[in-house]
């Protein structure tokens, strides 16, 4: 084989240096079905036990890969079991299940990793008492947790969707942001409400382990939209054609890197490699933005007309790219569109270019959702359920995955800007339509699943 | 073979190539392939080295090469040759 040239050197180490590639994440699969026991203290420690083993390693062996390869891994992080299973049997109320979340807590902060994923209900068709005290504890777990991630998957392709399920979602979004509500509801940003959401995502907050994977298992998640922008302005005013193999190639490369630190973490750590999720994941950082990938294909601002189209095109590249990148790929693999974590999205809501329904259109083509969109903190529990209903069902429909995180920010209305630091970034306050859909939501049951689930 | 790439990019001065060579050569590294340009005065370097005989932790050996560039008053970098490779290779 060739030898690698002094071209292609700068060009990897520019796209570090430059344009933010990275791994956004390693994260640690960890199943938690053998920790299951009717007694409450010794399934703690079981749980504890089992994270502090099996991820002990896990941060110290993704600093040194950083080093030898030269690629930052920005987050190395765990997820779990759905705790709604694993605690089903000791947990006899919400406040029961808030102890295993300080216990993973503990074991987050014991091995050093900064999320820990799968405080988790999987409830699209019904809810046993675990799954409804799990989504109960909610509000208070995250209100007295630093590092632990919540999601709730409310509905499939194949079950429709659990509208029980969603109503509570809706009161439980508000409360938690109440319970959390001197931090910006902070709460609200680690809690995601999911229609068909994968066993094998790696990227927070919605990352949980199924409960069809392996005891422990690799999976990482890419990112890169510096440096798809950047490939991309090469290409300006030249057709699709080109526009489009330009995306593929750089998405190429992008996970061509991730496929290697996920096999080299996998080695390392002799734990099995499970998938590489394609996204391309934002940051607030200058120049890791989609949005501004969005503008350079030829939007004025994000939001303009021909953002929806622009968007498919891109998701659809960068998985075509991706794929044959890796050898096995899974998670949400596609364009993330979260609000405060993306500079250019934030500035597009600022100047009324990008409206909510402008961003639930874009979630019809793209992974994943309604993701942290900051909206009025007194927006009724009614019209939050409303809004993921709508999400979930575009998941239904489409076949696709969904997922709603709305901080409805206490104290605050639109205009006003959320602060929530670090990786998360800052948003402002987006408007929300204010009719109601209150006798919508207040119907008992569950939205059949659509005609085209049925393909036996 | 275990392939490693050493860049060095920085201000041109007297002797970087020797320092840097100087030091591999005193930690058994054979140095396979050497490229190197100057434009507009800056020094632009990159060498594929062979790391087998290193005894020492690889990451040592990055972070006494970083060292080394500030020394020098260059930044160099060390780094296994497989993310070159795999992103450029098939």
């Amino acid at each position: 084989m060739m030898n690698i040239n002094m071209y292609e050197v700068s060009e990897t180490n520019k796209m570090i240096e430059h344009e933010n590639l990275d791994v956004r994440t390693i994260t640690l699969g960890i199943s938690l079905l053998d920790c299951m026991d009717s007694n409450l203290e010794v399934l703690n420690r079981k749980i504890y036990e089992k994270i502090t083993t099996v991820a002990k390693n896990l941060v110290s062996t993704g600093q040194e890969i950083e080093k030898e390869f030269g690629i930052p891994i920005v987050n190395k992080r765990i997820s779990i079991t759905p705790i709604a299973l694993i605690g089903g049997s000791a947990c006899k109320s919400p406040e029961d299940f808030v102890t295993i979340a300080r216990t993973l807590d503990r074991a987050a902060k014991e091995v050093g990793v900064n999320f820990i994923g799968g405080y988790s209900a999987l409830v699209s068709k019904g809810m046993t008492p675990g799954d409804e005290n799990l989504i109960r504890s909610i509000p208070q777990a995250l209100a007295e947790t630093e590092r632990i991630c919540s999601s709730v998957n409310v509905g499939s392709t194949k079950a429709g969707i659990n509208m029980d399920a969603v109503r509570l979602c809706g009161q439980i979004v508000k409360a938690t942001a109440e319970a959390t509500k001197e931090r910006d509801s902070l709460g609200c940003a680690k809690l995601v409400i999911f229609c068909n959401a994968p066993d094998d995502n790696p990227f927070m907050a919605g990352a949980f382990l199924g409960v069809t994977e392996a005891d422990a298992v690799i999976n990482v998640g890419v990112s890169g939209p510096g440096v798809v922008k950047k490939a991309i302005e090469a290409v300006r005013g030249k057709g699709f054609e080109e526009l489009c193999e330009t995306i593929k190639k750089t998405a190429f490369k992008v996970t061509r890197v991730g496929q290697l630190v996920a096999g080299e973490a996998s080695k390392r750590l002799g734990i099995p490699f499970g998938i590489v999720d394609l996204s391309l994941a934002p940051t607030p950082a200058v120049g890791d933005s989609v949005a501004e990938i969005l503008e350079e294909i030829g939007l004025e601002r994000v939001g303009a007309p021909g953002t929806t189209a622009a968007l498919a095109m891109l998701n659809d590249q960068v998985k075509k790219g991706g794929v044959m990148a890796s050898s096995y790929v899974g998670g949400l693999s596609g364009a993330f569109i979260p609000v405060s974590e993306d500079q250019g999205m934030i500035d597009a809501v600022r100047q009324g270019a990008l409206t909510l329904e402008k961003l639930e259109a874009m979630t019809c083509v793209c992974s994943v959702g309604l993701d942290m969109i900051a909206i009025p903190g007194k927006t009724p529990a009614s019209t939050i359920s409303g809004m993921i209903a709508d999400e979930m069902a575009i998941g239904m429909v489409n076949q696709k995955t969904t997922a709603v995180r709305l901080i409805p920010v206490i104290g605050k209305e639109v205009g006003d800007t959320a602060e929530f630091g670090g990786l998360l970034g800052y948003a402002p306050v987006i408007p929300v339509n204010e009719f109601g859909c209150g006798a919508f939501i207040d119907r008992q049951g569950r939205i059949p699943a659509p005609i085209h689930s049925f393909k036996n | 073979m275990r392939k490693c790439i050493v860049t060095v990019l920085g201000k041109d001065t007297v002797g970087i190539i020797a320092k840097v060579c100087t030091y591999l050569a005193d930690n058994g590294i054979n140095i396979l392939d050497i490229s190197q340009t100057i434009v507009q005065g800056y020094f632009n370097m990159m060498m594929i080295v062979d790391v087998t005989a290193k005894d020492q932790e690889f990451t040592v050996l990055c972070d006494e090469l970083a060292k080394l560039g500030e020394e020098i008053g260059v930044s160099i970098h060390c780094q296994r040759e497989e993310i070159f490779e795999k992103m450029h290779r098939l």
